[in-house]
């Protein structure tokens, strides 16, 4: 057992090595285009795209994201396990999302209040 | 038996751990966990703003476009700056150059109060513009539908809100971190609860940039 143990730290160690050290230009430049998304962003929606506004700018949202989780929070160096436990708890928000939306969608259909 | 169970007890390697990575690697899932209940925990209120938006979309279009977005757009690369002066102080961390430490995380501080600054400000126009649904001289004009207008700014209030506290908490541990630190608490073998503080930061970060454009963007282009 506790050499078991004792392996699978020592695989999860092989996985993602010792934590590096990004570089100042690295975090700069992360920066520089986030502001940037974020007035491209500003600018698109005085635009009238109509049904794409929203998709550009939650398109542009998911983007900034992406870009803040993977490097300021470190995720490009964490764990197996801890971005399994990422993608599943944003699995549940889509779950709670797309049940609550198809409830919402559906209601009309059968004429009953409520 | 088991011979590392017997190690020297420090801060950066616990008793109940293997290694000092193992511990790094529990307190980062454990962080992450906190971070996807907090997820669920805005995500219902996004929901509850997505189904309303989409019920009433005339007139939360017309109160969407009633926000400031050049102070919107501001208050989004305010916080963008803070991450990345928090990405730099939790980098000085790893670098064990505690001075530099203490230098952004009382810079991410004043990005912060600065956001909540402008909060403030924001919000004490929504007074003057008789914006504040819990009001009895509420209007918005451009609608005679003042009941949704009503419930498009307490969604406002309550997720902005919600956010605002989030900062306010987040001021506090920057705050913490920053004594913690000049008290020679971390060094390069040690430096977990910066890293924490900042993912909680960054967290924050994330609910503002999906915050900005669902309230000052989406309908900007109908209520014009």
């Amino acid at each position: 057992m506790d050499q078991h143990l004792e392996q699978s730290a020592h695989a999860g160690h092989a996985a993602h090595g010792e934590h590096p050290i990004d570089s100042v230009r690295t975090y700069a430049l992360v920066l520089v285009v986030l502001l940037c998304l974020t007035i491209a962003t500003a600018l698109v929606a005085t635009i009238d795209l109509g049904f794409f506004n929203i998709v550009v700018a939650l398109g542009i949202a998911v983007t900034k994201m992406m870009f803040v989780i993977w490097f300021f929070m470190h995720v490009r160096y964490s764990t197996t396990l801890t971005r399994l436990v990422m993608v599943s708890g944003v699995l549940w928000l889509i779950i709670l999302l797309t049940l609550a939306f198809a409830d919402f969608a559906t209601r009309g259909w059968l004429n009953v209040l409520g | 038996m088991d011979s590392e169970a017997h190690h020297l007890e420090t801060l950066a390697l616990r008793e109940q751990f293997d290694t000092e990575d193992q511990q790094k690697d529990a307190s980062t899932l454990g962080m992450w966990v906190f971070l996807i209940t907090e997820m669920m925990f805005f995500g219902g209120m996004f929901l509850a703003y997505t189904l309303y938006r989409s019920t009433y979309p005339q007139v939360f279009g017309v109160a969407s476009s009633s926000l400031n977005l050049p102070i919107g757009a501001t208050n989004t690369c305010v916080l963008l700056l803070s991450s990345f002066t928090m990405a730099m102080a939790v980098r000085s961390g790893q670098l064990g150059k505690k001075r530099a430490v203490i230098w952004f995380l009382i810079i991410t501080m004043l990005f912060g109060l600065t956001f909540l600054g402008i909060k403030a400000f924001e919000w004490t126009e929504k007074f003057q513009e008789h914006h504040v649904p819990a009001l009895a001289n509420f209007h918005l004009d451009g609608t005679p539908l003042q009941g949704q207008a009503k419930l498009f700014f307490s969604l406002y209030f309550a997720m902005t809100g919600l956010h605002a506290l989030h900062m306010v908490v987040g001021v506090g541990i920057v705050l913490f971190i920053i004594m913690e630190t000049a008290r020679n608490k971390y060094s390069p073998k040690y430096y977990t609860p910066i890293d924490i503080a900042g993912l909680y930061w960054h967290f924050v970060d994330v609910v503002w940039i999906f915050l900005f454009p669902l309230f000052y963007l989406i309908d900007r282009h109908i209520g014009r």
